[in-house]
């Protein structure tokens, strides 16, 4: 009697693929602690930080999202679709965020800059999370 | 598949862009000032540069428009000597730093519609022997300077500001160049010159000079500091070069004239952009001594304006509502008062202004010169067209006014076009 048994291998993520989750991780919460610091102080040159980092964060996230969308037409698996949904939406948050930083002055960051900050930093974080822990799956029948 | 999740969300982006308020009339005393709008991203329209190829500027019947002189380096303000000849400033300033993204996308797009040709940096002399309105004598009257701008002529001398010092040169009657360098009357404020234009006017009985010295941003997003000497005119004394603050809260004036009627200095000024399409009016007003006009507290006398922070409700209390509005991002960089009979045919009292024309809004403003009648020494009516056509149907820009002069000696109005380059004269048919 034949017996399949599906397995889950775990395979680390592609090295390239850890190093480009790092600038969103490391940029979008370097622009909220900027964000904080400005609404503090009122010193421009917060608001300034936070604009570039959130512009880097975007330019090394934009890959990912491709990527992430690219697996999903390998393996449409619950988690793969959780994980990308999460990157797209940090991307699009950050893309409206930098869209807000871009104003002038006070109104450079305000209550949507914070906000939109705060849900970029904290999806990077869960998004980065799901994607260390899904690694490289396959399915490999056996 | 990012492209198909950012789609949508440009489309949001669009239509949050797109100004949908019906048209309010914001010219003269008192311009309609609809509520703020600061969108996710400013309502945009740079008119394409295309020149005026075979075209002239239109203007009203009775009066005819001639190239005085084209091919020039970013012609800007204009002075007539006392022989007729025509000096016109060429050059582009500023000299700030990119602090934020926005800075490298905003100076792009901005660039797309201006002129190629770099600024000359210099004075160019234009002379008319023969009276048909076109220079036949050209020279480079003064060169090396730094992006010039600001002209005077006061009792045998000529002034130049600089983008960051007021110069006096040494003129004899009929002088085609001047080689010697002009005697340093006052540095005047460069740090990062965000608005380096330096527009003059000298006072009617010539002892004063006036210089207009724009702010260092949009709205204090450089940080107050750069903002220390910015946003005003300076009086100065012209023998001994010192100056006192004339008046401040202006966020630009670009070009400063004394009224004949009265000898009271006025000034066009440009206000903040990204509120709104239509907010805020340009505007053209007498500077009262010791004034304050708003920037960046306020804008139009006590409208608090909420990207200035901290907000000083004190300086908002006294805030002057400039006298005349001119619509709102119509960007007027030249101003010109007529004396003794003017232009004839209803053009005896009042001022010219020339409009470079708008980036800030989706219907394209301004790109034109207007005519504001005056009465008793204040405006008296609604702005007149005056030279149009800058857009054509397409609208593409053939050309952008800069400043605007009345040359009393000839009585005709001579406008700096900065896109093609060129020096327009409009005069009264009847008088040629």
């Amino acid at each position: 009697m034949t017996e399949t048994q599906s397995r889950l291998y775990l395979r680390p993520l592609h090295p390239l693929y850890g190093i480009l989750l790092a600038f969103p991780i490391a940029l979008f919460s370097t622009g909220l602690a900027s964000d904080i610091a400005y609404l503090k102080t009122a010193e421009m040159q917060w608001s300034n930080f936070a604009s570039w980092a959130i512009a880097g964060a975007l330019v090394f996230s934009a890959p990912i999202v491709a990527w992430a969308a690219l697996g999903l037409v390998w393996h449409r698996r619950p988690r793969a679709m959780l994980y990308f949904g999460l990157i797209a939406v940090m991307w699009i948050a950050g893309l409206i965020n930098a869209f807000q930083h871009s104003h002038d002055a006070w109104s450079s960051v305000g209550t949507l800059g914070l906000l939109l900050s705060i849900l970029t930093t904290v999806l990077a974080l869960v998004a980065s999370w799901i994607a260390f822990s899904l690694g490289r799956s396959r399915e490999i029948v056996r | 598949m990012t492209a198909w999740f950012i789609t949508p969300v440009a489309l949001v982006l669009a239509l949050t862009a797109c100004g949908s308020a019906p048209d309010a009339d914001q010219t003269g005393a008192v311009p309609t000032l609809p509520k703020q709008n600061e969108t996710l991203l400013p309502p945009m329209k740079i008119a394409k540069p295309v020149g005026w190829g075979s075209t002239l500027p239109t203007v009203p019947a009775g009066f005819s428009i001639t190239p005085v002189a084209t091919d020039l380096k970013i012609p800007r303000q204009m002075l007539v000597l006392p022989n007729g000849d025509i000096l016109v400033a060429e050059g582009t300033g500023g000299n700030e730093s990119v602090l934020r993204p926005k800075d490298l996308i905003a100076g792009y797009i901005k660039s797309l519609g201006k002129s190629g040709t770099k600024g000359g940096n210099r004075i160019t002399l234009l002379r008319d022997t023969n009276g048909d309105g076109r220079a036949d004598v050209r020279t480079v009257f003064i060169d090396g300077l730094d992006a010039p701008y600001g002209l005077a002529f006061v009792d045998g001398s000529l002034y130049i500001a600089n983008q960051g010092a007021l110069l006096r040169f040494a003129y004899r009657d009929g002088e085609t160049r001047i080689t010697t360098p002009g005697v340093l009357v006052t540095l005047l404020p460069s740090r990062v010159n965000h608005h380096w234009t330096k527009s003059l006017a000298a006072s009617a009985d010539g002892t004063k000079l006036y210089v207009g010295i724009g702010s260092n941003s949009n709205i204090t997003e450089r940080g107050m500091e750069v903002e220390e000497d910015r946003a005003r005119i300076w009086e100065i004394d012209r023998a001994s070069g010192a100056h006192r603050v004339y008046a401040t809260g202006l966020r630009n004036p670009t070009a400063l004239a004394i009224n004949p009627q009265t000898n009271a200095l006025w000034a066009v000024s440009n206000e903040r952009d990204e509120l709104g399409a239509r907010l805020v009016p340009d505007y053209l007003t007498s500077i009262r001594p010791g004034g304050f006009y708003g920037w960046p507290y306020s804008y139009w006398g006590q409208n608090v304006d909420p990207r200035v922070h901290p907000q000083n409700p004190t300086m908002v209390a006294k805030a002057i509502a400039p006298d005349y509005g001119l619509g709102s991002h119509v960007a007027a960089l030249g101003v010109t008062f007529v004396t003794g009979a003017g232009l004839g045919n209803g053009y005896a009292q009042g001022v010219f202004v020339g409009e470079h024309g708008s980036w800030n809004r989706q219907d394209l403003a301004g790109y034109k010169v207007v005519w504001i009648p005056f009465a008793g020494g204040k405006p008296s009516g609604k702005p007149r067209d005056f030279v149009t056509g800058f857009i054509n149907a397409q609208g593409q820009a053939r050309g952008r006014p800069v400043g605007v002069l009345f040359d009393a000696r000839t009585g005709a109005l001579l406008v700096a076009d900065d896109l093609s380059n060129t020096v327009w004269r409009i005069a009264p048919t009847a008088t040629r």
